[in-house]
């Protein structure tokens, strides 16, 4: 009967406080796997989500993180509008040479509780995500000549239960005063999962976003709807248009790599009055560093504690039960389990009671992440799953085996020094 | 087999001065001889049980089983050669109440350094008419059922002798009789020394060997 079966069968023999002491065990490490696995992936995420293809945002002047939430993870309230000039300025103009690729997105319109981008084709064309195309698990993307063509996020389309060929219309603005827009747009893809806040963006062609009559600027709104009952669509014209904000991929010359191209056109265009660019991934670690990880660290520390007290609990337990088990630790030195034996088993009690709890707080946290994942994502465009690992929880297992053995010392070397005889002459 | 020379011990009186329990010039047991010993309440039987498995070490004296002067060897050294060489047969039966009937035995064994033999445990719980009750737990065991494993637990590693120290104590006498053939028969059959503790005179008179301790234990 090896070491490991004889601790566990103590464990059992004290169901109950064993079971109270793995569960105060467990809820520290949930708490802590929640903290680290959250922050961690949420932090990558964002990191990962702030270059989808593209290193620069231009958007209105204004704040430099709300840009970055509204453009890149559809979040916060929506910003000011720049002229379609500016981004044309960018693709044939003064800032060409800087420039790689430019996608124009318009934002606004909400789709249920998702946010809808009037964009180019080239939007899934050209940018990407991780280093990856984007792929559709259904459909294609659409034309430019297909004005109210649309794709979903594979979010959107599961949780809306749109499929190719459906037709929806988009709201103008979110919330109790959201009006409903009379334009069907026709869904024509839809995404495989991305892990990005594209999941979750109703993703329109611009041309038809332009062509809602609520968003023409070009005719009084009177003549737009007229115009749409009729079902006369001509594009906009182009100096009427505006744009909420331009992805931009610098430009890479000679094999140098497009971030060398940033600052200049960075300082360029915040030099003047009409835009400002911004870079996302500095932004973010802005806030991370700012923020959030002052916030990471107070958490952490909380829940360590949690863990520790919770270590505390199982020493109190095993402990107390030190004096109704003197007779059977002497039982088992009278019949050759040496002290160093008695004291061992003692000590992988409190490790396999710590891991047994850790781990049921491991996969606990794990699964409370998947159950929050929805929340997750509305709240911050980011989704995540059971099987999302953080490199800190390799520290998880060795460091629960370290505190058992700490705070298994102490009734540990109570078994040691039990006196074999006397303890043997007391009544069990 | 069992060879004890001028062992002493003594306990230390609440006063500080010493209380002489053992004083014994020379006691011997043959392998394969069983042995009675009776006394008094409180003149020094478990002492002197526990100073030949080497739970206590006497003051002074030698302990000499199967050749070996125990006082000699540390506590480790002890601990092991009790798991090897000894059975402990206990008052309280002494199961753990954790563990089945089969883990008690093999629990045993867990200690020795011979490795568990699975098998021989359920053998012996067979032999003492156990065979069906190998996974209950000794609170689901009759008192008689419990003793009869403590038997089995005791002669798990092959040992040269057995202790049993008032075995039938706490068994009604209607199983008293078959403890003892029990306890006996099986040392008969595994050619272990038996030294067994009591106070029921209908038990001693079975042995061809009684022991009184005050008869040869000058601290008594």
């Amino acid at each position: 009967m090896n070491k490991w079966k004889i601790a566990w069968r103590s464990i059992q023999q004290r169901g109950l406080a064993s079971t109270l002491t793995g569960f105060s065990m467990a809820l520290g490490v949930m708490l802590v796997v929640a903290v680290l696995v959250l922050h961690g992936v949420i932090t990558n995420s964002f990191m990962n989500n702030s270059s989808l293809g593209y290193n620069i945002v231009v958007g209105a002047k204004g704040g430099r993180l709300d840009l970055v939430l509204n453009t890149v993870y559809y979040l916060a309230r929506p910003v000011e509008n720049i002229p379609y000039s500016f981004y044309q300025e960018l693709t044939e103009g003064k800032y060409k040479q800087y420039v790689g690729t430019a996608i124009p997105i318009c934002l606004g319109d909400t789709y249920q509780d998702f946010r809808v981008v009037g964009t180019s084709p080239g939007f899934l064309e050209e940018l990407g995500y991780g280093g990856n195309k984007y792929v559709f698990a259904d459909g294609r993307n659409f034309k430019a000549d297909e004005f109210f063509g649309a794709v979903l996020g594979a979010t959107v389309a599961r949780e809306t239960g749109l499929k190719v060929g459906d037709t929806f219309q988009p709201s103008h603005s979110g919330g109790p005063e959201a009006v409903i827009h009379n334009e069907k747009f026709t869904v024509l893809g839809i995404l495989a999962p991305t892990g990005t806040p594209n999941d979750r963006a109703v993703i329109i062609n611009m041309e038809g976003f332009y062509l809602i009559p609520e968003h023409r600027t070009d005719i009084d709104l009177a003549t737009a709807k007229q115009l749409a009952a009729e079902g006369k669509f001509e594009p906009v014209p182009l100096d009427k248009r505006e744009v909420t904000a331009v992805l931009v991929l610098t430009a890479s010359f000679a094999g140098a790599p497009p971030e060398l191209m940033a600052p200049p056109l960075i300082k360029s265009i915040n030099e003047g009055n009409v835009a400002q660019a911004v870079t996302p991934i500095r932004e973010m670690a802005t806030l991370f560093t700012t923020f959030v990880d002052p916030l990471r660290i107070i958490l952490l520390v909380l829940t360590v504690m949690i863990v520790i007290v919770s270590g505390i609990g199982i020493l109190v337990s095993i402990y107390n039960s030190m004096s109704e088990r003197q007779h059977e630790i002497a039982v088992m030195r009278a019949l050759g389990a040496g002290r160093q034996t008695v004291m061992l088993l003692v000590l992988m009690e409190s490790i396999l009671l710590s891991l047994a709890g850790g781990l049921a707080g491991w996969v606990v946290g794990h699964g409370l992440i998947a159950l929050l994942s929805p929340w997750i994502a509305a709240q911050t465009g980011v989704s995540v799953g059971f099987f999302q690992f953080v490199g800190y929880e390799l520290v998880i297992i060795p460091g629960l085996i370290l505190l058992a053995t700490l705070v298994g010392y102490l009734p540990a070397l109570a078994a040691y020094r039990t006196d074999v005889a006397k303890a043997l002459q007391a009544t069990p | 087999m069992l060879l004890l020379k001028d062992v002493k011990k003594s306990f230390r009186e609440p006063d500080g001065n010493p209380l002489p329990i053992l004083d014994i010039r020379e006691f011997r047991v043959a392998a394969s001889e069983q042995v009675v010993l009776m006394g008094r309440s409180g003149c020094g039987k478990t002492t002197l049980l526990h100073c030949i498995a080497g739970i206590s070490k006497p003051d002074s004296g030698m302990v000499e089983i199967d050749g070996l002067d125990i006082t000699r060897l540390s506590e480790a050294g002890r601990d092991l050669f009790r798991a090897d060489k000894l059975g402990y047969v206990f008052q309280t039966f002494n199961l753990l109440p954790g563990f089945s009937a089969l883990e008690n035995v093999l629990l045993g064994m867990s200690f020795a350094g011979k490795g568990v033999d699975t098998a021989r445990a359920k053998d012996l719980l067979g032999r003492v008419g156990l065979g069906h009750r190998l996974t209950h737990r000794p609170a689901a065991l009759s008192v008689g059922e419990q003793q009869r494993v403590a038997v089995a637990r005791a002669l798990a590693n092959r040992p040269k002798l057995l202790l049993a120290d008032e075995p039938t104590a706490n068994v009604d006498t209607a199983h008293q009789q078959q403890i003892i053939d029990l306890v006996r028969n099986t040392c008969r059959d595994e050619n272990v020394a038996l030294l067994l503790v009591t106070h029921t005179p209908e038990v001693a008179e079975q042995f061809e060997r009684v022991e009184r301790l005050e008869n040869f234990n000058q601290a008594g």
